[in-house]
């Protein structure tokens, strides 16, 4: 059991390396003093008070509309094409997945200005219409991974015998494929929701006038005034995501039974 | 199973609004950029007549070749470093704990929070008066701040491979946690040591896993203007740095354009001569 140890020791060092830099954030958000640096100058909320910033607030809606937006979207169409992959033999499958996958090979910023270039020729003006499209993009392939997986460890007999059982399609749609794919559907809003939510360089092109929070945020890292209001920010940010995970994990191990089949 | 043709209609009516979307939105958007990097800017417009001029400027001008070279160089160190400290981590969770999920939460925390900022909490504790050098000399340990620790590729790099780790410790988890645990059994019982184990079964197992994490890290990180505009002052620069001035401030579209396509076929042929290379060394070693 040494190399065990061992390993265990190396978790150890892997988790202040990601978590150290981190908790400076926290740190010193909490910090009475503009500069940030050692040594610490006592405990004090009022950074935080700079949050009712109505720019700030104006910034997290306009991501939560796209977030959403993306989130449901995208989807959607991972939802179709990897039922269209995984139920028919299609010719030319591979070929299109390939298509949808082609994005993951593509830098951001390259979508972002290739995009921006076709929306002006367009003349279609910059909106956060035009981030999720570009966000489209970038989630699409991710929505399609995860829900293929889902699709592939899915038992068909299933579907049959609702059929059999004299169920019409939407209603074996309705009560047995739905509630089977329902983690695989959760798992791919979730993800696209934060990919989305966090993407900043397509935004950064594609936003215009409306800003979404990264695109906020980065307008503020130029402000050395600014930037203990920044890390508070984060802060409550990180902490928010925490216990939506906790809540979340609280939900899943609480609620629905784990269903039985097809997992 | 033989589809009928209705069956097989369906089938390509439910793939067609995702391959039409994804398709358009990204055939149209390409065709743009390549038009746009064979004009020439004139003011706020372009000139009417075609030209390859801007690719001759991308590919002759030293200033350029240096980014190109610094950038590739940057994040294949970046994935490199991000996917070698992972995999033991990875490995950790899928063989040697009993509440992964709990680790796996423990291990995501940190990368929810936003990534500009995970990123300049790097710039916070590199800087001059940062959080090393404040404490150093706080506790007498330097008589002044060391100024190298910021804004060099460096620093690029290590805040690179911070920020992105959960795209490296996600898929290796999930590519190992897959291994049948019977064959790990079947190489012991005929006498393979732990170490030969690992290198026949465990490792080639997981390389789809390697993979897909050094893509989702080489590409992005290829492309980023954050970072190194954050932590790698005019040492670390990148890239995405100049096609992002091409676009914004000087505004030179067309020059950007060509600099944006040449980096994307970089990073496209690396990669994917990364992926042939590393399948062919799992087939290899197996």
């Amino acid at each position: 059991m040494k190399s065990s140890r061992l390993l265990f020791g190396y978790a150890l060092a892997y988790l202040a390396f990601l978590y150290v830099p981190v908790l400076v954030l926290p740190l010193f958000s909490l910090n009475n003093s503009a500069f940030i640096a050692f040594p610490l100058a006592g405990f004090t909320t009022r950074w935080y008070a700079g949050l009712a910033d109505s720019a700030l607030q104006h910034a997290l809606v306009n991501s939560l509309k796209v977030g959403i937006a993306t989130a449901l979207i995208s989807t959607l169409l991972g939802l179709t094409a990897a039922r269209a992959v995984t139920r028919y033999r299609l010719r030319g499958a591979n070929a299109a997945l390939g298509v949808i996958s082609l994005p993951l090979f593509i830098p951001d910023i390259v979508l972002g200005i290739s995009l921006l270039l076709l929306l002006g020729t367009l003349g279609l003006p910059l909106s956060l219409a035009s981030v999720v499209l570009g966000h489209l993009l970038i989630c699409v392939p991710f929505s399609l991974t995860v829900l293929i997986a889902r699709f592939e460890g899915f038992d068909r007999n299933l579907e049959e015998a609702s059929a059999d059982l004299g169920e019409d399609g939407w209603m074996t749609f309705w009560r047995v494929t739905l509630p089977l794919m329902l983690p695989g559907i959760v798992a791919s809003l979730l993800l696209t929701f934060i990919t989305s939510f966090d993407e900043f360089l397509v935004a950064y092109f594609l936003s215009g006038t409306e800003a979404t929070l990264p695109v906020y945020i980065w307008s503020q890292l130029r402000f050395p005034a600014r930037l203990p209001m920044v890390l508070a920010l984060g802060t409550l940010i990180l902490a928010v995501s925490v216990v939506l995970v906790i809540f979340a994990e609280k939900l899943r191990n609480q609620g629905v039974k784990k269903p039985v089949v097809g997992a | 199973m033989a589809d009928s043709g209705r069956n097989l209609r369906q089938g390509y009516a439910l793939l067609s609004p995702t391959l039409g979307v994804v398709g358009l939105a990204l055939a149209a958007p390409m065709a743009l950029l390549l038009l746009t990097s064979l004009k020439t800017q004139t003011g706020t417009g372009f000139e009417s007549g075609w030209t390859l001029a801007q690719y001759g400027e991308v590919l002759g001008r030293d200033s350029y070749r240096i980014l190109f070279a610094r950038s590739l160089a940057i994040a294949g160190l970046v994935t490199l470093l991000t996917v070698a400290l992972a995999y033991p981590m990875a490995y950790f969770v899928a063989f040697h704990t009993r509440r992964k999920f709990l680790w796996l939460i423990v291990l995501t925390i940190p990368f929810w929070t936003s990534y500009l900022l995970r990123v300049f909490a790097w710039k916070i504790i590199l800087g001059y008066g940062g959080v090393i050098n404040s404490g150093l000399l706080g506790l007498g340990l330097i008589g002044e701040p060391l100024s190298f620790l910021l804004y060099n590729p460096f620093s690029v790099v290590v805040t690179l491979a911070h920020a992105w780790a959960a795209f490296a410790i996600l898929p290796i988890y999930v590519s190992l946690e897959k291994i049948d645990r019977s064959l790990l059994e079947a190489a012991s019982d005929l006498g393979d040591g732990a170490l030969r184990r690992f290198a026949r079964i465990t490792l080639p197992l997981s390389m789809p896993g390697v993979i897909g994490a050094a893509i989702l890290i080489f590409v992005p990180t290829t492309g980023d203007f954050v970072t190194p505009e954050l932590v790698g002052g005019p040492a670390g620069a990148m890239i995405a740095n100049i096609i992002e001035v091409q676009f914004s401030q000087v505004g030179n579209w067309p020059l950007g354009a060509a600099l944006a396509l040449v980096s994307m076929l970089m990073v496209a042929v690396i990669a994917g001569l990364f992926v042939a290379a590393a399948r062919a060394a799992a087939k290899a070693i197996r």
